[in-house]
Protein backbone atom coordinates (compact mmCIF):
# COMPACT_ATOMS: atom_id res chain seq x y z
CA UNK A 1 0.00 0.00 0.00
CA UNK A 2 1.16 3.70 0.10
CA UNK A 3 0.84 5.81 3.11
CA UNK A 4 -2.11 8.03 3.86
CA UNK A 5 -2.07 11.70 2.50
CA UNK A 6 -0.04 14.12 4.25
CA UNK A 7 2.17 17.42 4.24
CA UNK A 8 5.37 17.44 3.60
CA UNK A 9 8.42 19.76 4.31
CA UNK A 10 12.00 19.77 3.75
CA UNK A 11 13.53 22.32 6.32
CA UNK A 12 17.32 23.84 5.74
CA UNK A 13 17.91 24.27 9.67
CA UNK A 14 17.03 22.41 12.97
CA UNK A 15 15.16 26.06 14.13
CA UNK A 16 12.77 25.49 11.29
CA UNK A 17 12.39 21.76 11.68
CA UNK A 18 11.72 22.34 15.17
CA UNK A 19 9.11 25.15 13.88
CA UNK A 20 7.44 22.67 11.99
CA UNK A 21 6.98 20.26 14.48
CA UNK A 22 5.26 22.93 16.82
CA UNK A 23 3.38 23.70 14.35
CA UNK A 24 2.21 19.93 13.53
CA UNK A 25 0.91 19.90 17.26
CA UNK A 26 1.74 16.24 17.70
CA UNK A 27 0.65 15.26 13.99
CA UNK A 28 4.34 15.93 12.65
CA UNK A 29 6.76 13.48 12.59
CA UNK A 30 10.57 14.14 11.55
CA UNK A 31 11.74 12.02 8.15
CA UNK A 32 15.50 11.30 7.66
CA UNK A 33 16.28 7.93 6.03
CA UNK A 34 12.86 7.05 6.84
CA UNK A 35 13.19 2.95 6.54
CA UNK A 36 11.43 2.71 9.98
CA UNK A 37 8.61 5.31 9.20
CA UNK A 38 8.01 4.49 5.80
CA UNK A 39 7.32 1.12 6.01
CA UNK A 40 4.85 1.96 8.96
CA UNK A 41 3.20 4.47 7.05
CA UNK A 42 2.70 2.24 3.68
CA UNK A 43 1.03 -0.20 5.92
CA UNK A 44 -0.69 2.84 7.50
CA UNK A 45 0.24 1.91 11.16
CA UNK A 46 1.36 5.88 11.33
CA UNK A 47 -0.40 8.06 9.80
CA UNK A 48 1.18 11.98 10.55
CA UNK A 49 -0.45 15.00 8.83
CA UNK A 50 2.85 16.44 8.10
CA UNK A 51 6.06 14.92 7.52
CA UNK A 52 8.95 17.25 8.36
CA UNK A 53 12.23 15.64 6.16
CA UNK A 54 15.37 16.70 7.78
CA UNK A 55 17.29 15.34 5.23
CA UNK A 56 18.20 18.52 3.94
CA UNK A 57 19.90 20.21 6.43
CA UNK A 58 23.56 20.78 6.16
CA UNK A 59 26.38 19.92 8.95
CA UNK A 60 24.67 16.82 10.40
CA UNK A 61 26.18 13.99 8.76
CA UNK A 62 29.63 14.25 10.81
CA UNK A 63 31.42 11.47 12.61
CA UNK A 64 34.38 12.45 14.57
CA UNK A 65 36.15 12.05 17.76
CA UNK A 66 36.12 14.75 20.22
CA UNK A 67 36.51 14.67 24.01
CA UNK A 68 36.76 11.23 24.67
CA UNK A 69 33.82 10.26 22.96
CA UNK A 70 32.68 9.62 19.16
CA UNK A 71 30.64 12.08 18.12
CA UNK A 72 27.73 10.73 15.88
CA UNK A 73 25.23 13.01 13.78
CA UNK A 74 21.47 13.06 13.84
CA UNK A 75 22.10 12.15 9.30
CA UNK A 76 24.93 10.23 9.51
CA UNK A 77 23.38 6.69 7.79
CA UNK A 78 25.30 3.05 9.01
CA UNK A 79 26.70 2.75 5.77
CA UNK A 80 28.44 6.28 6.87
CA UNK A 81 29.61 4.62 10.08
CA UNK A 82 31.01 1.27 8.38
CA UNK A 83 33.48 3.57 6.75
CA UNK A 84 34.39 5.78 9.38
CA UNK A 85 38.11 5.95 10.51
CA UNK A 86 36.67 6.83 13.95
CA UNK A 87 34.15 4.57 14.83
CA UNK A 88 36.78 1.89 13.82
CA UNK A 89 39.16 3.42 16.09
CA UNK A 90 37.28 4.37 19.09
CA UNK A 91 33.97 2.43 19.04
CA UNK A 92 34.93 -0.73 16.83
CA UNK A 93 31.46 -2.37 18.20
CA UNK A 94 28.82 0.06 16.79
CA UNK A 95 30.45 -0.59 12.92
CA UNK A 96 30.11 -4.72 13.91
CA UNK A 97 26.60 -3.85 14.82
CA UNK A 98 25.97 -1.28 11.76
CA UNK A 99 27.00 -4.42 9.52
CA UNK A 100 23.91 -6.35 11.06
CA UNK A 101 21.22 -3.36 10.52
CA UNK A 102 18.95 -4.85 7.65
CA UNK A 103 20.67 -5.07 4.10
CA UNK A 104 23.06 -2.81 2.27
CA UNK A 105 20.02 -1.05 0.87
CA UNK A 106 19.12 -0.32 4.37
CA UNK A 107 22.11 0.85 5.28
CA UNK A 108 22.78 3.62 2.36
CA UNK A 109 19.39 5.10 4.30
CA UNK A 110 19.11 4.25 7.66
CA UNK A 111 20.52 6.42 10.86
CA UNK A 112 21.72 5.73 13.99
CA UNK A 113 19.50 8.34 15.98
CA UNK A 114 16.42 7.58 13.73
CA UNK A 115 16.96 3.94 15.14
CA UNK A 116 17.04 4.98 18.65
CA UNK A 117 14.10 8.19 18.36
CA UNK A 118 11.86 5.14 16.52
CA UNK A 119 12.73 2.45 19.03
CA UNK A 120 12.05 -0.28 17.91
CA UNK A 121 11.80 -3.47 20.11
CA UNK A 122 13.73 -5.88 17.41
CA UNK A 123 16.04 -2.93 16.26
CA UNK A 124 19.96 -3.60 16.73
CA UNK A 125 21.04 0.13 17.78
CA UNK A 126 19.31 0.37 21.44
CA UNK A 127 20.72 -2.88 22.52
CA UNK A 128 24.18 -1.37 21.28
CA UNK A 129 23.99 1.91 22.87
CA UNK A 130 22.81 0.52 26.38
CA UNK A 131 26.01 -1.47 26.24
CA UNK A 132 28.24 1.45 24.98
CA UNK A 133 26.45 3.87 27.78
CA UNK A 134 25.74 6.45 25.14
CA UNK A 135 24.49 9.67 25.36
CA UNK A 136 21.39 11.21 23.20
CA UNK A 137 21.69 15.51 22.41
CA UNK A 138 18.32 16.30 21.38
CA UNK A 139 16.98 20.23 20.74
CA UNK A 140 13.36 21.36 21.36
CA UNK A 141 11.20 24.62 22.02
CA UNK A 142 12.80 24.87 26.01
CA UNK A 143 16.19 24.26 24.23
CA UNK A 144 18.85 21.29 24.38
CA UNK A 145 19.88 18.52 26.31
CA UNK A 146 21.66 15.22 27.04
CA UNK A 147 19.59 12.06 27.62
CA UNK A 148 21.77 9.69 29.32
CA UNK A 149 20.95 6.17 27.66
CA UNK A 150 19.77 3.70 30.87
CA UNK A 151 16.36 5.12 31.16
CA UNK A 152 15.61 6.51 27.13
CA UNK A 153 13.67 3.70 26.12
CA UNK A 154 10.57 3.58 28.00
CA UNK A 155 7.99 1.31 25.88
CA UNK A 156 7.46 -0.24 22.56
CA UNK A 157 8.40 2.75 19.97
CA UNK A 158 8.16 5.06 23.24
CA UNK A 159 11.07 6.72 24.24
CA UNK A 160 12.05 10.07 26.96
CA UNK A 161 12.21 12.52 23.15
CA UNK A 162 9.36 14.61 23.08
CA UNK A 163 7.03 15.31 20.99
CA UNK A 164 8.61 18.71 19.56
CA UNK A 165 12.25 17.05 19.83
CA UNK A 166 14.80 16.41 17.45
CA UNK A 167 17.97 14.01 18.28
CA UNK A 168 21.45 16.07 16.76
CA UNK A 169 23.39 13.88 18.07
CA UNK A 170 24.94 10.38 19.73
CA UNK A 171 27.61 10.45 21.14
CA UNK A 172 29.75 6.97 22.46
CA UNK A 173 32.28 6.77 24.84
CA UNK A 174 35.64 6.03 23.22
CA UNK A 175 36.68 2.64 24.17
CA UNK A 176 39.39 2.09 27.15
CA UNK A 177 42.13 -0.28 26.92
CA UNK A 178 41.06 -3.68 28.74
CA UNK A 179 37.83 -3.28 27.55
CA UNK A 180 36.11 -5.36 24.81
CA UNK A 181 32.80 -5.56 23.32
CA UNK A 182 30.82 -7.61 20.49
CA UNK A 183 27.19 -7.55 19.41
CA UNK A 184 25.80 -10.84 18.13
CA UNK A 185 21.89 -11.32 16.57
CA UNK A 186 19.81 -14.08 15.44
CA UNK A 187 17.72 -12.67 12.93
CA UNK A 188 14.35 -12.95 10.75
CA UNK A 189 15.98 -13.90 7.40
CA UNK A 190 13.93 -11.81 5.52
CA UNK A 191 13.60 -8.68 7.36
CA UNK A 192 16.66 -9.10 9.26
CA UNK A 193 15.10 -7.92 12.60
CA UNK A 194 16.43 -9.39 14.94
CA UNK A 195 14.56 -12.37 17.32
CA UNK A 196 16.79 -11.70 19.89
CA UNK A 197 20.19 -9.71 19.78
CA UNK A 198 22.73 -9.15 22.61
CA UNK A 199 25.44 -6.61 23.07
CA UNK A 200 28.23 -7.13 25.69
CA UNK A 201 31.27 -4.54 26.73
CA UNK A 202 33.44 -6.27 29.21
CA UNK A 203 36.15 -4.78 31.39
CA UNK A 204 38.76 -6.62 32.91
CA UNK A 205 41.26 -5.42 35.56
CA UNK A 206 43.84 -8.24 36.77
CA UNK A 207 41.92 -11.25 35.08
CA UNK A 208 38.40 -10.95 36.55
CA UNK A 209 35.65 -8.73 35.08
CA UNK A 210 35.44 -5.35 36.30
CA UNK A 211 32.96 -3.70 34.22
CA UNK A 212 30.20 -5.37 32.45
CA UNK A 213 27.40 -3.68 30.59
CA UNK A 214 24.99 -5.62 28.39
CA UNK A 215 22.06 -4.43 26.12
CA UNK A 216 19.35 -6.99 24.92
CA UNK A 217 16.88 -6.23 21.87
CA UNK A 218 14.74 -8.19 20.51
CA UNK A 219 12.84 -10.31 23.34
CA UNK A 220 11.34 -7.65 25.16
CA UNK A 221 8.82 -4.75 24.49
CA UNK A 222 12.11 -2.45 24.44
CA UNK A 223 15.68 -2.76 24.47
CA UNK A 224 17.43 -3.09 28.22
CA UNK A 225 20.23 -3.85 30.33
CA UNK A 226 19.67 -7.56 31.88
CA UNK A 227 21.10 -5.70 35.33
CA UNK A 228 21.33 -9.38 37.52
CA UNK A 229 23.39 -10.79 34.60
CA UNK A 230 26.05 -8.00 34.58
CA UNK A 231 25.82 -8.19 38.68
CA UNK A 232 26.34 -11.91 38.33
CA UNK A 233 29.53 -11.41 35.73
CA UNK A 234 31.49 -8.61 37.97
CA UNK A 235 34.60 -9.86 39.92
CA UNK A 236 34.49 -13.33 38.10
CA UNK A 237 37.27 -14.41 36.14
CA UNK A 238 35.93 -15.13 32.34
CA UNK A 239 35.58 -18.71 32.38
CA UNK A 240 33.23 -20.27 30.00
CA UNK A 241 31.59 -21.49 32.99
CA UNK A 242 31.35 -18.65 35.07
CA UNK A 243 29.47 -16.47 32.08
CA UNK A 244 27.19 -19.32 31.04
CA UNK A 245 26.35 -19.50 34.85
CA UNK A 246 25.75 -15.40 34.87
CA UNK A 247 23.72 -15.18 31.59
CA UNK A 248 20.71 -17.36 33.01
CA UNK A 249 18.84 -14.65 33.81
CA UNK A 250 19.16 -12.98 30.76
CA UNK A 251 15.59 -12.21 29.99
CA UNK A 252 14.46 -13.03 34.03
CA UNK A 253 11.48 -9.98 34.97
CA UNK A 254 11.10 -9.58 31.61
CA UNK A 255 7.89 -9.57 28.83
CA UNK A 256 8.95 -11.39 26.71
CA UNK A 257 7.09 -11.33 23.50
CA UNK A 258 6.12 -14.08 21.19
CA UNK A 259 4.78 -13.53 17.12
CA UNK A 260 4.85 -15.75 14.22
CA UNK A 261 8.31 -15.97 14.06
CA UNK A 262 9.41 -17.28 17.74
CA UNK A 263 7.57 -18.00 20.55
CA UNK A 264 8.07 -16.49 24.01
CA UNK A 265 9.81 -19.41 25.43
CA UNK A 266 12.14 -19.18 21.87
CA UNK A 267 13.15 -16.05 22.59
CA UNK A 268 13.95 -16.27 26.13
CA UNK A 269 16.22 -19.44 24.95
CA UNK A 270 17.78 -17.18 22.12
CA UNK A 271 18.30 -14.10 24.80
CA UNK A 272 20.48 -16.60 26.95
CA UNK A 273 22.23 -18.12 24.61
CA UNK A 274 23.62 -14.37 22.61
CA UNK A 275 24.17 -12.80 25.79
CA UNK A 276 26.36 -15.67 26.95
CA UNK A 277 28.19 -15.35 23.13
CA UNK A 278 28.51 -11.72 23.49
CA UNK A 279 29.94 -11.70 26.68
CA UNK A 280 32.54 -14.29 25.62
CA UNK A 281 33.38 -12.78 22.45
CA UNK A 282 33.30 -9.05 24.32
CA UNK A 283 35.80 -10.49 27.15
CA UNK A 284 38.44 -12.03 24.90
CA UNK A 285 38.82 -9.08 22.97
CA UNK A 286 39.27 -7.48 26.23
CA UNK A 287 41.92 -9.62 26.91
CA UNK A 288 42.84 -8.51 23.26
CA UNK B 1 -28.57 14.64 0.16
CA UNK B 2 -25.36 13.33 1.93
CA UNK B 3 -22.45 15.79 1.81
CA UNK B 4 -19.43 14.12 1.03
CA UNK B 5 -16.74 15.60 3.05
CA UNK B 6 -13.03 15.55 1.44
CA UNK B 7 -9.77 15.80 2.91
CA UNK B 8 -7.84 19.33 1.68
CA UNK B 9 -5.66 17.91 -0.95
CA UNK B 10 -2.28 18.31 0.18
CA UNK B 11 0.04 20.83 -2.16
CA UNK B 12 1.44 18.84 -4.37
CA UNK B 13 5.50 19.19 -5.14
CA UNK B 14 7.47 19.60 -8.25
CA UNK B 15 10.25 16.98 -8.21
CA UNK B 16 13.42 17.47 -10.81
CA UNK B 17 15.16 14.21 -11.21
CA UNK B 18 17.61 12.87 -13.43
CA UNK B 19 17.11 9.27 -14.57
CA UNK B 20 19.92 7.48 -16.68
CA UNK B 21 21.19 10.74 -17.98
CA UNK B 22 18.13 12.06 -18.69
CA UNK B 23 16.11 14.96 -16.72
CA UNK B 24 12.42 14.86 -15.73
CA UNK B 25 10.18 17.28 -13.43
CA UNK B 26 7.08 15.89 -12.85
CA UNK B 27 4.49 16.96 -10.02
CA UNK B 28 3.89 14.74 -7.48
CA UNK B 29 1.59 14.34 -4.21
CA UNK B 30 3.75 13.95 -1.08
CA UNK B 31 3.27 10.56 -0.42
CA UNK B 32 4.08 9.35 -3.71
CA UNK B 33 7.06 6.74 -3.49
CA UNK B 34 10.03 7.14 -5.48
CA UNK B 35 9.19 3.03 -7.11
CA UNK B 36 6.33 4.78 -8.86
CA UNK B 37 7.81 7.63 -9.86
CA UNK B 38 9.94 5.68 -12.18
CA UNK B 39 7.34 2.87 -13.31
CA UNK B 40 4.17 4.79 -13.70
CA UNK B 41 4.98 8.76 -14.46
CA UNK B 42 8.44 8.00 -16.42
CA UNK B 43 7.34 4.41 -17.81
CA UNK B 44 10.78 3.26 -16.70
CA UNK B 45 9.11 -0.49 -15.70
CA UNK B 46 12.59 -2.08 -15.62
CA UNK B 47 12.26 -1.34 -11.55
CA UNK B 48 9.48 -3.58 -9.62
CA UNK B 49 7.41 -3.30 -6.73
CA UNK B 50 7.60 -7.19 -4.75
CA UNK B 51 6.68 -6.57 -1.19
CA UNK B 52 4.65 -4.27 1.10
CA UNK B 53 7.22 -4.31 3.61
CA UNK B 54 10.35 -2.99 2.16
CA UNK B 55 12.25 -6.23 2.00
CA UNK B 56 12.47 -7.92 -1.27
CA UNK B 57 15.06 -5.16 -2.85
CA UNK B 58 12.91 -5.16 -6.55
CA UNK B 59 12.36 -1.96 -6.11
CA UNK B 60 16.19 -1.42 -5.79
CA UNK B 61 17.77 1.63 -7.94
CA UNK B 62 20.67 3.87 -7.46
CA UNK B 63 20.27 7.22 -5.98
CA UNK B 64 23.31 9.59 -6.95
CA UNK B 65 25.56 6.30 -7.23
CA UNK B 66 24.25 3.96 -4.05
CA UNK B 67 21.97 1.56 -4.57
CA UNK B 68 18.39 1.78 -1.98
CA UNK B 69 14.91 0.63 -2.29
CA UNK B 70 13.07 2.92 -4.06
CA UNK B 71 9.86 1.66 -2.71
CA UNK B 72 10.84 3.13 0.54
CA UNK B 73 12.04 6.50 -0.42
CA UNK B 74 9.64 9.19 -1.40
CA UNK B 75 10.07 11.30 -4.76
CA UNK B 76 10.17 14.35 -2.68
CA UNK B 77 12.97 13.04 -1.29
CA UNK B 78 14.52 12.48 -4.44
CA UNK B 79 14.29 15.74 -5.85
CA UNK B 80 17.47 16.70 -7.01
CA UNK B 81 18.77 13.11 -7.19
CA UNK B 82 20.59 11.31 -10.25
CA UNK B 83 19.14 7.74 -10.37
CA UNK B 84 20.27 5.09 -12.72
CA UNK B 85 17.92 2.29 -12.62
CA UNK B 86 17.82 -1.72 -14.72
CA UNK B 87 17.31 0.34 -17.90
CA UNK B 88 20.38 2.68 -17.43
CA UNK B 89 22.74 -0.16 -17.31
CA UNK B 90 22.85 -1.72 -21.15
CA UNK B 91 24.91 0.61 -23.49
CA UNK B 92 23.20 3.14 -25.82
CA UNK B 93 23.85 0.29 -28.77
CA UNK B 94 22.07 -2.56 -26.45
CA UNK B 95 25.56 -4.23 -25.27
CA UNK B 96 24.84 -5.71 -22.25
CA UNK B 97 26.71 -4.80 -18.82
CA UNK B 98 28.81 -7.43 -17.82
CA UNK B 99 26.91 -8.01 -14.39
CA UNK B 100 23.91 -8.47 -17.01
CA UNK B 101 26.07 -10.79 -19.76
CA UNK B 102 27.20 -12.89 -16.74
CA UNK B 103 23.56 -13.11 -15.78
CA UNK B 104 22.91 -14.30 -19.30
CA UNK B 105 25.61 -17.24 -19.23
CA UNK B 106 25.45 -18.36 -15.51
CA UNK B 107 21.49 -18.44 -15.92
CA UNK B 108 20.92 -16.49 -13.25
CA UNK B 109 17.15 -15.42 -13.51
CA UNK B 110 14.27 -17.90 -13.87
CA UNK B 111 10.81 -15.37 -13.81
CA UNK B 112 13.13 -12.85 -14.27
CA UNK B 113 11.25 -10.26 -11.45
CA UNK B 114 14.04 -10.17 -8.93
CA UNK B 115 16.58 -9.49 -11.69
CA UNK B 116 16.83 -5.80 -11.65
CA UNK B 117 17.22 -5.30 -8.34
CA UNK B 118 19.80 -8.47 -8.00
CA UNK B 119 22.23 -7.04 -10.37
CA UNK B 120 22.15 -3.32 -9.29
CA UNK B 121 22.52 -4.56 -5.61
CA UNK B 122 25.75 -6.75 -6.95
CA UNK B 123 26.47 -3.66 -8.83
CA UNK B 124 27.32 -1.91 -5.57
CA UNK B 125 28.72 -4.90 -3.84
CA UNK B 126 31.76 -4.59 -6.69
CA UNK B 127 31.80 -1.46 -6.53
CA UNK B 128 32.36 -2.07 -2.75
CA UNK B 129 34.30 -5.10 -2.87
CA UNK B 130 35.91 -5.90 -6.24
CA UNK B 131 36.63 -9.37 -5.66
CA UNK B 132 33.99 -10.84 -2.65
CA UNK B 133 34.06 -14.36 -1.80
CA UNK B 134 30.78 -16.60 -2.25
CA UNK B 135 30.40 -15.43 1.36
CA UNK B 136 30.48 -12.05 1.02
CA UNK B 137 28.47 -12.22 -1.97
CA UNK B 138 25.97 -13.86 -0.19
CA UNK B 139 25.66 -11.02 2.41
CA UNK B 140 26.09 -8.38 -0.63
CA UNK B 141 22.20 -9.63 -1.68
CA UNK B 142 20.70 -10.19 1.73
CA UNK B 143 18.60 -7.25 0.62
CA UNK B 144 17.13 -9.21 -2.34
CA UNK B 145 14.79 -11.99 -2.27
CA UNK B 146 14.17 -14.36 -4.91
CA UNK B 147 11.70 -17.25 -5.08
CA UNK B 148 12.57 -19.36 -8.03
CA UNK B 149 16.71 -19.61 -8.33
CA UNK B 150 17.66 -20.85 -4.79
CA UNK B 151 20.19 -18.00 -5.37
CA UNK B 152 23.37 -20.37 -6.83
CA UNK B 153 23.45 -18.94 -9.72
CA UNK B 154 22.84 -15.66 -8.94
CA UNK B 155 25.73 -16.22 -6.54
CA UNK B 156 27.44 -17.55 -9.78
CA UNK B 157 26.80 -14.42 -11.82
CA UNK B 158 28.17 -11.97 -8.99
CA UNK B 159 31.35 -13.95 -8.93
CA UNK B 160 31.65 -14.37 -12.90
CA UNK B 161 30.60 -10.60 -12.86
CA UNK B 162 33.29 -9.82 -10.43
CA UNK B 163 35.95 -11.62 -13.00
CA UNK B 164 34.54 -9.96 -16.08
CA UNK B 165 34.67 -6.41 -14.25
CA UNK B 166 38.28 -6.84 -12.88
CA UNK B 167 39.87 -8.25 -16.50
CA UNK B 168 40.24 -12.02 -15.46
CA UNK B 169 38.25 -13.09 -17.94
CA UNK B 170 36.74 -11.84 -20.95
CA UNK B 171 33.69 -10.42 -21.30
CA UNK B 172 31.87 -12.95 -23.44
CA UNK B 173 32.63 -16.49 -22.23
CA UNK B 174 34.74 -18.38 -24.35
CA UNK B 175 32.78 -21.41 -24.63
CA UNK B 176 29.95 -19.28 -25.70
CA UNK B 177 31.91 -18.11 -28.39
CA UNK B 178 33.11 -21.50 -29.49
CA UNK B 179 29.63 -22.75 -29.35
CA UNK B 180 28.22 -19.75 -32.10
CA UNK B 181 31.31 -20.07 -34.19
CA UNK B 182 29.49 -24.17 -34.99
Amino acid sequence: MFPAKFEYAAPSTVEEALALLKQGNGDAKIIAGGHSLLPLMKLRLAQPKLLVDIGRITGLSYIRTEGGNVLVGALATYRDILQSPDVHRGAPVLAEAAHEVGDPQVRARGTLAGSLAHGDPAADMPAVVLALEASIHAVGPDGERDLPIDNFFVDMLTTLLGEHELITQVSIPVQSPGTGAAYLKFDQPASHYALAGACARITLADGTISQARIGVTGVGTKAYRPTAVEEALVGKAPTEDAIKQACQSAAEGIDVQGDIHASPDYRAHLARVLTRRAVVKAAERARG
Amino acid sequence: MTQVQTLAEPRSHSVAVTVNGTRYTRDVEPRQLLVYLLREQLGLTGTHVGCDTSQCGACTVLLNGTAVKSCTILAVQADGAEIKTIEGFADASGRLHPIQQAFWEEHGLQCGFCTPGMVIAIDQLLRDNPSPTDEEVRRGIEGNLCRCTGYQNIVKSALSASKKLSGQEPFEKPELQQAAAV
